[in-house]
């Protein structure tokens, strides 16, 4: 699964309070809360992040809260792609769980510049620069990780766990 | 195989023998609950995955805390979703406004988490209940949804860092001051899809009330869980709240860890988070010159009883500085009618405080106390990122109630010793 768009980058440590502020947790519309996505962080950062382009972060994304409200609103500016250092844990799941996807990959940060034209291969984790022509190489998507997305996110593997189709997880994956 | 604490519960509701870090593992929940803001997206979810009924009604609980009493018509909107499954599912555990608190505090007291088990919340402090001896975890709504139609969760095993704490705690200094040190430390993702194990002679000096206010900001660190060893005084904080039958587990004397870092305590003193992260942490006495608009003492972190009576300690007496404002709500309806017996509202009501109704109040900046552009707040909560309790441009310093209280007297930073005599040895 490759995904191509136009990069933003942020910092480290983006918590889940600049991604969507409690104070507009009150609806669970993607549309609504896109509106405020990052407002806290950069006001306008929401409107100049056009649908299919993709964000770049340092350590530790997505860190704080558990709300899921987090990944919808980003999922509603209909940003591609999240490529960071790393994620926070909750973060990480609920990214897999609502089908937003997620790419670790450090180099990816030290390099790409706002503005970069990226493809990611969300398997592979490779990220490619088109604008300047360099390949970063990223963590791998972990075996299980795989199924789930297979399965259709935490929805599909429910369902096929309930239905006795076997999805279940193995050591070390 | 020796394992640690973490992985004895996990391995026991795995159904297998023995775990490993990184193992992917298939995990029995013993309870699950969503609140207020993270019940409706669950409760969409949960009806995507074409599930009739949840797993079983008595381990599943819903707790509004967050946005009640209804702030405006878009938050009542969103309780009454969950309102309405509630009674179309009739599930018993259903704590709405009067009989609800905030749900980490609530659901303890109410005795549906016990030590050894497997325990998960749509909230990311559900990490809280650490101090019970279970592994308790926070998850996104849709995992929620999930654990509330199968009564299981997937679970990668957490690799365990054992922190020791040695000595004699000073006066003023608390379970807060001890955490917040250890984030200051390790950074806030020093702990990332960990596991942080407390230990340690000073660990028994805490009251059970500080031991939560440790586990509770575990996931500051970015840790999956933060768990204690339950102790005499944690099984007898249990023994007459337990709804159901529990397993004591302990780490093996030789069980792996990934780290053990030890912390001699006391040379601890009180210390703040300044803004804009809980890892910005320094002494109080080092913050320097800072005006406080707002203090706040409350919140799954502080607002128990200990707490409540650390501030009014410091309070009895005084009176909230003419410039600063002080919030103070306790984490329960229990904590509450304590506190009302004590005299402890009394003392904050002959303070100027307001008193309020328990909720998660002004922590997350949605109502109650939400801060204006260049406000500062000293909160006792957990959290302190750009726009938390309010403006992007208001700032919040996380502290122990007594430094809150401090605050409140001086109408700056302060540490208590500036307004009242230090507590005697306990
Ligand atoms: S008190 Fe604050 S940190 Fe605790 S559950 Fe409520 S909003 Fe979250």
């Amino acid at each position: 699964m490759a995904m191509r768009g136009r990069a933003h980058k942020l910092g480290h440590h983006v918590d889940t309070d600049v991604i969507i502020p409690a104070r507009y947790l009150v609806t669970t519309d993607p549309a609504e809360l896109a509106k405020h996505c990052f407002e806290d962080l950069d006001p306008t950062l929401c409107t100049r992040i056009a649908p299919g382009d993709v964000i770049v972060a340092g350590e530790n994304f997505g860190q704080g809260s558990s709300r899921e409200h987090a990944p919808i609103a980003i999922k509603g500016l209909g940003v591609a792609c999240i490529v960071a250092i790393s994620f926070a844990r909750i973060f990480y799941r609920n990214a897999f769980n609502l089908g937003l996807p997620i790419v670790e990959c450090p180099e990816a940060y030290e390099q790409v510049r706002d503005g970069h034209e990226l493809e990611v291969d969300l398997e592979s984790g490779r990220v490619r620069n088109l604008t300047t022509g360099e390949v970063y190489a990223g963590r791998p998507l972990p075996e299980f990780m795989r199924r789930l997305v297979g399965a259709g996110g935490i929805v599909g593997y429910v369902r096929a766990t309930l239905q006795g189709r076997d999805v279940s997880a193995k050591r070390g994956g | 195989m020796s394992m640690t604490l973490t992985e004895k519960i996990l391995a026991a509701h795995a159904d297998t023998a023995s775990v490993r870090p990184g193992d992917l593992v298939d995990c029995r929940v013993d309870f699950a609950f969503a609140n207020d803001i993270t019940a409706p997206l669950a409760i969409q979810e949960f009806r995507k995955m074409g599930v009739e009924r949840v797993f079983d009604p008595d381990r599943v609980a819903f707790v509004f805390d967050h946005y009640v009493p209804n702030k405006d018509i878009a938050s009542a909107q969103q309780c009454q979703i969950t309102r309405d499954f509630v009674r179309a599912h009739d599930l018993p555990h259903f704590y709405d406004i009067g009989r609800s608190g905030i749900a980490h505090v609530l659901l303890a007291e109410e005795g549906f988490v016990l030590p050894g088990d497997v325990f998960v919340g749509a909230d990311s402090h559900t990490c809280n209940h650490g101090a019970l001896g279970a592994f308790a975890t926070g998850v996104g709504s849709s995992d929620l949804a999930a654990a509330m139609a199968l009564g299981r969760l997937w679970l990668r095993v957490p690799e365990t860092v054992r922190y020791v704490f040695r000595g004699r705690l000073r006066p003023w200094v608390t379970g807060k001051d001890l955490v917040l040190t250890i984030i200051g430390d390790i950074g806030v993702d020093g702990a990332r899809y960990g596991a942080m194990e407390f230990a340690g002679e000073a660990l028994a000096q805490l009251t059970m009330d500080e031991r939560f206010s440790i586990t509770n900001m575990a996931v500051e660190a970015g840790a999956k869980n933060g768990i204690m060893e339950p102790d005499d005084a944690a099984l007898e904080w249990v023994r007459p709240r337990a709804r159901r039958p529990y397993t004591v587990y302990r780490s093996d004397p030789d069980a792996r860890y990934a780290d053990v870092r030890t912390y001699d305590v006391g040379g601890l003193e009180p210390v703040v988070a300044t803004p804009f992260s809980p890892g910005n942490v320094l002494p109080v006495r080092e913050a320097g010159q800072v005006q406080v608009d707002q203090c706040f003492i409350g919140t799954c972190t502080n607002g128990r009883i200990e707490d409540l009576r650390m501030a009014a300690r410091v309070l009895a007496g005084h009176k909230v500085h003419r410039h600063t404002r002080l919030l103070v709500i306790p984490a329960s309806p229990a904590i509450y009618r304590q506190a009302l017996e004590e005299g402890l509202i009394q003392v904050f009501m002959d303070a100027g405080a307001a008193v309020s109704t328990s909720t998660c109040g002004p922590c997350i900046g949605g109502h109650m106390g939400v801060l204006a552009q260049g406000e500062v707040c000293v909160s006792t909560s957990s959290r302190n990122f750009v726009g938390r309790m309010g403006h992007r441009e208001s700032r919040v310093y996380l502290a122990n109630a007594g430094v809150a209280a401090a605050a409140a007297v001086l109408g700056r930073l302060a540490h208590p010793d500036e307004v009242a005599p230090a507590p005697g040895p306990a």
